[in-house]
C-alpha cells in the first residue's frame, strides 16, 4: 500500500433509503479522504446522517452511489462474505452501549474476532490476555459483563476491537453512556491508541469530545458542512 | 412402543411356528346348541367330530399330504400310587412329537412297534412327571389310569405358556398337562363312546378323534391344501362339528397385523417428531429474535452469514439431541418396566434407540434450518439497532 495514498477514501458517496412512495436521502454525495494515523471526530447535529456514514465505513452498508475505497480495495463491488472479511481483519468496531456478548467472559469477548479469523485457541488467548492487560483489565479477565462496570466494559469492547490490529477504529459516542470520569479514562486510552499509530474515527455531538481529536468533519443534512484541521 | 410392538408379535410367531408352518390342523368341535337340536334326544348318544374316514379321504384324495396324526382325547385322572393328576390323555401315533415339535426331554416316545401291538406305554408331560414322581425319574415306573397300568417311557419337554396356548381355547384348559398313549391303546381302551359328567347329568358323547395334524410337503401348498380339507370336510359333515385351523394363516395374520400395528405406530411416531420439530423451531425462533443484537454483533466482528448459520443449528441440534438423550433412556426404561410390571415380552433391536437418536438430531437440523437461515440473513444494522 502506497502510505501517501489515503486509508479511507470517499468518492461523491450518496446513501439514500426508500420507504414506500419517499426517498430519504442520508448522505448526499460525500467526499472525504483519511489518511492513516488520523485522529478524525465526525460531527453535526441529529439526523444528519452521521451514523448512516459510520456504517459506511465500517462495512456494514454499502453506498447507493459513489466509490469508497479502504486500503485501496472498492468496497463497493464486494459480496457479503469478503465484507465480513474486511470487517474482521481490517475495521475495530467501539459502540455506545459496547456491544459485548452477555453469555461470554472478558478474554471470550476479546477472542471473538480472532475466532472468525480461524485463529488457534491458543493463539487467541495470547493475543486475549495482551490485549486485556494493555487495557488495564488483567485482574478481571474471566468476569462477564454484567460483573464489571461501564468503563470497564467499554474497555473490553476497545480490547476486541485491536484484537485483529485493524487499519481503523470505528467509534460511535464511545462515551456517550459514561460518566465523566470514565469518559475521560477513555478518551486517554484513545490518545495513546492514536500516538501509538492507529487510525482513529469517532462519531459524537459532544464538543468537548470531539475537541480531543485533531480533525473535526462537520455534516449537515448529509453534505459536508465544514473539514477542519488543528 | 416398537420395543413393545415387537415383543407382542414376537410371543404370537412363536406360539404359531410352534404349530408348524406346514400343518394344517383338524379339530372336534362340539356343535353349537341351535345346530344339536336336530339330533337332540335326550340320553342319547351325541355323536359328531372327525371319524377316521375323514382322515383316510384327506390321504386319498389331496395332493400334498405327507403325514397325518390322528388324536383322541380324554380327560382323566392320573395316578401313581396315592398321587393324582388331572391330565388329557391323548392317544396319538408315534410320530406326533416331530410333526408338533414337541420334542422328548428323557426317554424315547412309544415307538410304531408300541402303537401296533397296542401296549400300556406312555410318554408324560413335564409338569405332571414331576408331580407325580418329584423325587425319582419317572421312566420304567408306571403309573394308573382308572384300572390300568402304563408304563412311563419317556417324558416331554415343557411346554412353554405360548406353545401351550396352540389352540387359542380357554386358559383353563392350557394349564392341563398331556399324556400321550399310542391310538390302538386309546382305542381297546377307551372304545368309541366317551361319558361326561356335565352339570350334574350324564351325557353321552361319541367321538372317534378329536384333533388331527396334516403335514403337507411343501410350504406354499398349505393354503390351498387347507382349502381342499375344507371343502372335503363340508361335503362329509352336515353340522359344523370341527374348526380347521391352520398355523401359517395365522401367522400372516399375525404378520398383517404387525404391519399395521408399526404402521400405526410408526404415525404416532412421525407426527410426535413432526410436533418436537415444530417446537424446536419456535424455541430457536425465539431464541433468534432474542439474541438479534448478538448476531448484529458478530457479524460486525467478522462473523459470515455461514458462520451465524451454523451457530444456531448445532445449538438447535444439541437442543434436539439432549431430547433425543432423553427419549433414549425412557424408550429403553419403559420396556424393562413393562416386561418387569406386565410380564410382557418386549423387544429392543439394536437400531431402534441408535435410530432414535439420529433421527431427532435429524429432526434439529431440519426444523432448526429455518431459524438459523433467518439468522444469517439479517441486516447487520438493523440488528444492531435492534432493541
Ligand atoms: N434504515 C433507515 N431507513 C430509513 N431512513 C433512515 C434509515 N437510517 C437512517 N435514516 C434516515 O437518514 C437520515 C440520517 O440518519 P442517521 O445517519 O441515523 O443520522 P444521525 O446518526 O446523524 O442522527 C435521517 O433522516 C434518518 O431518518
Ligand atoms: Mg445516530
Amino acid at each position: 500500500m502506497n502510505p501517501l495514498q489515503p486509508i479511507v477514501s470517499l468518492q461523491s458517496v450518496r446513501r439514500s433509503y426508500s420507504l414506500g412512495d419517499v426517498v430519504v436521502e442520508a448522505l448526499r454525495g460525500l467526499t472525504l479522504d483519511i489518511a492513516a494515523g488520523e485522529y478524525i471526530a465526525i460531527m453535526g447535529p441529529s439526523g444528519c446522517g452521521k451514523s448512516t456514514l459510520l456504517n459506511l465505513l465500517g462495512c456494514l452498508d454499502r453506498p447507493t452511489s459513489g466509490r469508497y475505497l479502504l486500503g485501496g480495495t472498492d468496497i463497493s463491488s464486494l459480496d457479503d462474505d469478503s465484507l465480513s472479511e474486511i470487517r474482521g481483519r481490517r475495521l475495530g468496531f467501539i459502540f455506545q452501549s459496547y456491544n459485548l456478548i452477555q453469555q461470554l467472559n472478558v478474554l471470550e469477548n476479546i477472542e471473538v474476532p480472532l475466532f472468525y479469523q480461524g485463529r488457534s485457541d491458543k493463539e487467541a488467548r495470547e493475543i486475549a490476555i495482551g490485549l486485556a492487560k494493555r487495557v488495564g483489565l488483567e485482574k478481571r479477565m474471566d468476569h462477564k459483563p454484567f460483573e464489571l462496570s461501564g468503563g470497564q466494559q467499554q474497555r473490553v469492547a476497545i480490547a476486541r476491537a485491536l484484537a485483529s490490529d485493524p487499519l481503523v477504529l470505528l467509534a460511535d459516542e464511545a462515551t456517550g453512556n459514561l460518566d465523566s470520569g470514565s469518559g475521560r479514562e477513555i478518551l486517554g486510552l484513545f490518545d495513546e491508541l492514536n500516538a501509538a499509530g492507529k487510525t482513529l474515527i469517532m462519531v459524537t455531538h459532544d464538543s468537548s469530545v470531539g475537541e480531543r481529536s485533531h480533525r473535526i468533519v462537520r455534516l449537515r443534512d448529509g453534505q459536508l458542512e465544514s473539514d477542519n484541521r488543528r | 412402543m416398537l420395543a413393545i410392538g415387537e415383543g407382542a408379535s414376537y410371543e404370537a410367531q412363536e406360539q404359531i411356528k410352534s404349530l408348524g408352518a406346514q400343518n394344517i390342523i383338524i379339530r372336534s368341535v362340539k356343535p353349537s346348541e341351535d345346530q344339536k337340536v336336530t339330533t337332540q334326544q335326550n340320553n342319547s348318544t351325541l355323536d359328531y367330530g372327525i371319524k377316521y374316514e375323514d382322515i383316510s379321504r384327506i390321504q386319498a384324495t389331496i395332493p400334498g399330504v405327507v403325514t397325518i396324526v390322528p388324536a383322541r382325547v380324554m380327560r382323566e385322572y392320573v395316578w401313581n400310587i396315592t398321587v393324582r393328576v388331572d391330565a388329557e390323555v391323548v392317544g396319538t401315533v408315534s410320530w406326533y412329537p416331530t410333526m408338533r415339535n414337541h420334542r422328548v426331554a428323557e426317554g424315547r416316545f412309544f415307538s410304531e412297534i408300541d402303537q401296533l401291538a397296542g401296549e400300556n406305554v406312555c410318554a408324560l408331560g413335564s409338569e405332571m412327571a414331576r408331580r407325580l414322581f418329584p423325587m425319582e425319574t419317572p421312566l420304567g415306573k408306571a403309573v394308573r389310569i382308572g384300572s390300568q397300568y402304563y408304563r412311563v417311557v419317556g417324558v416331554m419337554e415343557p411346554v412353554s405358556r405360548a406353545k401351550g396356548d396352540d389352540t387359542g381355547q380357554s386358559s383353563a384348559q392350557q394349564s392341563v398337562d398331556r399324556m400321550f398313549i399310542p391310538l390302538s391303546t386309546a382305542k381297546q381302551r377307551y372304545g368309541e363312546i366317551l361319558f361326561k359328567n356335565r352339570s350334574g347329568s350324564f351325557e353321552r358323547e361319541r367321538v372317534a378323534l378329536h384333533e388331527v395334524t396334516v403335514k403337507v410337503d411343501d410350504p406354499s401348498k398349505v393354503i390351498g391344501v387347507s382349502l381342499a380339507v375344507k371343502d372335503l370336510m363340508e361335503r362329509n359333515h352336515k353340522k359344523k362339528d370341527y374348526d380347521v385351523v391352520v398355523p401359517l394363516e395365522l401367522l400372516r395374520q399375525k404378520e398383517k397385523t404387525k404391519r399395521i400395528f408399526n404402521i400405526v405406530l410408526g404415525s404416532i411416531a412421525a407426527i410426535s417428531l413432526l410436533v418436537g420439530g415444530i417446537g424446536i423451531m419456535n424455541i430457536m425462533l425465539a431464541n433468534v429474535t432474542e439474541r438479534t443484537r448478538e448476531i448484529g454483533i458478530r457479524r460486525a466482528l467478522g462473523a459470515k452469514q455461514r458462520d451465524i448459520t451454523l451457530q444456531f443449528l448445532i445449538e438447535a441440534v444439541l437442543l434436539s439431541g439432549v431430547g433425543g438423550a432423553l427419549g433414549v433412556l425412557l424408550g429403553v426404561a419403559i420396556p424393562f418396566a413393562v416386561s418387569a410390571l406386565a410380564d410382557m415380552k418386549t423387544i429392543i433391536t439394536v437400531w431402534s434407540p441408535l435410530a432414535a437418536f439420529t433421527i431427532s438430531a435429524l429432526v434439529g437440523v431440519i426444523f432448526g434450518l429455518y431459524p438459523a437461515l433467518r439468522a444469517a440473513k439479517m441486516d447487520p444494522v438493523e440488528a444492531l439497532r435492534h432493541e
